[in-house]
């Protein structure tokens, strides 16, 4: 909707030379608002008490938004696979996920598809994305990525893997695993490992747990390409992560990626999920846009309030679902429902 | 006949073959060792991981993920227990995310006491593992059913944890695997790596036939009328050995072999038990908390009026680990004295 607006306005005189195409820098700041917006409707949702607990990615559109953007997104070997974690549903939105998929997740409703009511908000899973299931313990996708990255190599495939996951996280055993086994020498995986730096683990400030220089640092060791990208720019997050992921896609080699973002609302609702003063990538782009006369301020409160109607009635829709029955405990422990309660064997 | 380390091969040859598996991975497993039991010897798709358990599991996970086959080896259950939460992620993978995303995979690992291992070669996993919600669990205790076991493993949909009890590796069948080649030398011949440089060495397979020993269906090894015994591994073919034993003393006893722990065959056992009316269970994990206690509590609940002793398990000792001189280990495990001996306290009871 901002987009056609624009249109009118792409005669304006901004002689200055853009880092990227009018469109794509208003589609990122689009999809970016779009991903805030959701995020924030989530955090209503939690306060409202229509959920149990919020943990989310405000703050990290700047990372996501591009991500979501420039993967090769399919299923199969030959598309992109993506190892996420609880921060990311800006790459979700990108994507082309509806509020609506968030939203059932959240509030724990039986149409809830990524996990039919079982599991917390942001915990994903698109198997017709190659989107692996997003799960609660800290860093466990950087082992899961080696084998979806060996699989791509194994059949000299077209697809790459990306992993995500936070700063305190890569004190883990499996961060280390996801180097190791990324860099075998004659066996080197096409394997985007990203960490987004955000300078917390729950409360745990890094600079009072991290030695190294920089957590891209440890990538050097293992003669990997490495970069530290401040993704509160979102246009660098941008170009950064698609220099990184044409590098992995052409080379078959991984990348260590470090991207600094914020994080806007605390670790989740479990410390109030209010906002702090860190600093706003959204606010930043639209300094940029506003000062390259692409957007207006009236255009920016547009796209807002148009994102804010559409979540309000996702909401509304997802309030009147009901929850998983109590009698759907036992469907799926085994595929195609064989029976797993020993009472029935 | 084959061994089971042989007939493990077979089937992961089979597999490749056949049911489209593509890794066969864990630490030493591809050339030139082809694993430590020598499991994965010829193998055309295995290959050596670095030494990290995590990583194996995790790897595993990503390939299931992509709806590739894989067969995953722990090199010892003794290591597996750095991967407990992964091996716990695998098992509810698919329950969370409401049948969206299966993981078809095989982990591998040799368990149990029996080759005086000491203390970290010599654990059991069969207890832990039935407390992972989500998988299947498999034991064999002769090579054709590790054949068929591991066939049924690789084609199953589900993660199946495959335990190879030590002890059996090197044990030769009394059944030949269908296909399997008259006569040990000549099987030898074909698919032992050679001693010292095997650079040039291929495997020439024989050609073996499709087999499959369905998951969760025990056997009757013994038939017999004054007591039941289950078991699985190691102590099976003991258990088979008291039977006889007892037997030429006047004893009836039949002999389950569970196979699958998990999901197991409580209609087996019940109708066995329903008619010697005396049970006993025996493995070698420690005893508390261990599964055998699951399967006599559900027997106490189910058939407490039809039974005419109370339900027996013997396992391990409830010891921080296995020590290494033999009368330490021999005094730690069930063995063929104590296995008797409960066996003959059981019947002697009367109600
Ligand atoms: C293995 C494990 N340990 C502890 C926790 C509890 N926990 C959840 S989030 C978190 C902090 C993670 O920090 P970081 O990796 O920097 O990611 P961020 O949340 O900042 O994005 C902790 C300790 C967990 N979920 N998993």
């Amino acid at each position: 909707m901002a987009k056609k607006k624009k249109k009118n306005k792409s005669t304006s005189s901004h002689s200055q030379q853009l880092p990227l195409p009018k469109n794509q820098i208003l589609e990122l700041y689009d999809l970016m608002v779009k991903a805030r917006v959701l995020e924030e409707r989530l955090i209503k949702i939690y306060k409202s008490g229509d959920a149990y607990f919020w943990i989310g990615g405000p703050g990290e559109e700047g990372f996501g938004v591009p991500l979501g953007l420039l993967i090769n997104k399919g299923q199969g070997h030959n598309h992109d696979w993506l190892h996420l974690h609880y921060r990311c549903s800006p790459t979700l939105v990108a994507m082309g996920m509806p509020y609506i998929d968030a939203i059932r997740l959240i509030m724990n409703k039986a149409t809830d598809i990524n996990t039919g009511g079982r599991n917390f908000a942001n915990h994903y899973c698109y198997p017709e994305w190659n989107v692996a299931p997003v799960t609660s313990p800290i860093e466990v996708q950087y082992s899961a990525a080696i084998g979806t990255a060996w699989a791509q190599h194994r059949e000299n495939a077209n697809g790459i893997t990306i992993v995500s996951g936070g700063d305190a996280g890569t004190a883990e055993g499996d961060f280390a695993s996801c180097l190791v086994w990324a860099s075998r020498p004659g066996n080197e995986l096409p394997l985007l490992i990203t960490v987004q730096n955000n300078r917390w683990g729950i409360s745990t400030s890094y600079d009072t747990q991290h030695g190294e220089q920089s957590i891209a640092d440890r990538g050097k060791a293992f003669g990997m390409k490495t970069k530290v990208i401040n993704a509160n720019d979102p246009i660098e997050g941008y170009l950064g992560m698609k220099e990184c992921i044409e590098y992995i896609r052409k080379n078959k080699k991984p990348m260590l990626v470090e991207f600094k973002v914020s994080r806007l609302y605390g670790h989740s609702s479990a410390d109030g999920a209010n906002l702090r003063n860190e600093e706003d990538c959204i606010q930043n782009l639209e300094e940029k846009l506003l000062n390259w006369k692409l957007i207006t301020k009236e255009e920016i409160k547009n796209i807002r309030a148009n994102y804010e109607a559409e979540a309000k009635k996702a909401t509304e829709q997802a309030r009147t679902e009901g929850g998983p029955e109590a009698n759907t405990l036992w469907d799926h422990v085994y595929v195609d429902n064989e029976n797993a309660d020993w009472r029935n064997f | 006949m084959a061994n089971m380390a042989q007939a493990i091969r077979l089937a992961l040859h089979y597999a490749e073959e056949n049911l489209e598996l593509k890794d066969v991975f864990g630490e030493d497993v591809g050339p030139p060792l082809g694993g430590v039991f020598t499991a994965t010897q010829g193998i055309k798709s295995a290959w050596n991981s670095p030494l990290d358990e995590r990583g194996i599991i995790g790897c595993a996970m990503g390939i299931a993920m992509t709806g590739d086959r894989c067969v995953a080896e722990i090199q010892f259950c003794d290591y597996i227990f750095n991967t407990i939460d992964l091996l716990k992620m695998v098992g509810n993978t698919y329950w969370t995310t409401h049948g969206r995303m299966p993981l078809p995979l095989v982990v591998m690992t040799p368990v149990g006491a029996g080759i005086r291992g000491s203390v970290y070669h010599s654990h059991s996993f069969d207890a832990w593992a039935s407390r992972l919600p989500g998988w299947k669990i498999v034991m064999p205790s002769n090579p054709k059913d590790a054949y068929g076991l591991l066939l049924s493993a690789i084609a199953d949909p589900n993660p199946v944890l495959f335990l190879k009890p030590k002890a059996l590796l090197r044990v030769k069948g009394k059944e030949m695997i269908p296909g399997e080649p008259e006569g040990d030398k000549v099987l030898k011949s074909m698919i032992d790596a050679p001693v010292g440089d095997r650079s040039n060495w291929k495997p020439k397979w024989p050609k073996i036939e499709d087999y499959r020993v369905p998951i969760g269906k025990a056997e009757v090894t013994r038939q017999g009328e004054d007591l039941t015994i289950v078991s699985y591994g190691r102590t099976l073919p003991i258990c088979n050995t008291v039977a006889d034993e007892l037997q030429d003393k006047g004893h009836s006893v039949e002999v389950i072999d569970l196979r699958s722990i998990y999901p197991y065959d409580w209609q087996a056992i019940k109708t066995s038990v329903q008619k010697t009316k005396k049970v006993l269970f025996v493995n070698e994990d420690t005893e508390v908390t261990n599964f055998a206690e699951h399967l006599a509590y559900r027997v106490g609940q189910e058939l407490f009026y039809e039974i005419y002793a109370a339900p027996r398990v013997l396992a391990a000792k409830n010891l921080p680990g296995i020590g290494l001189h033999p009368n330490l280990e021999d005094n730690t495990v069930p063995q063929k004295p104590q296995i008797t001996e409960a066996a003959l306290d059981v019947i002697g009871q009367q109600p």
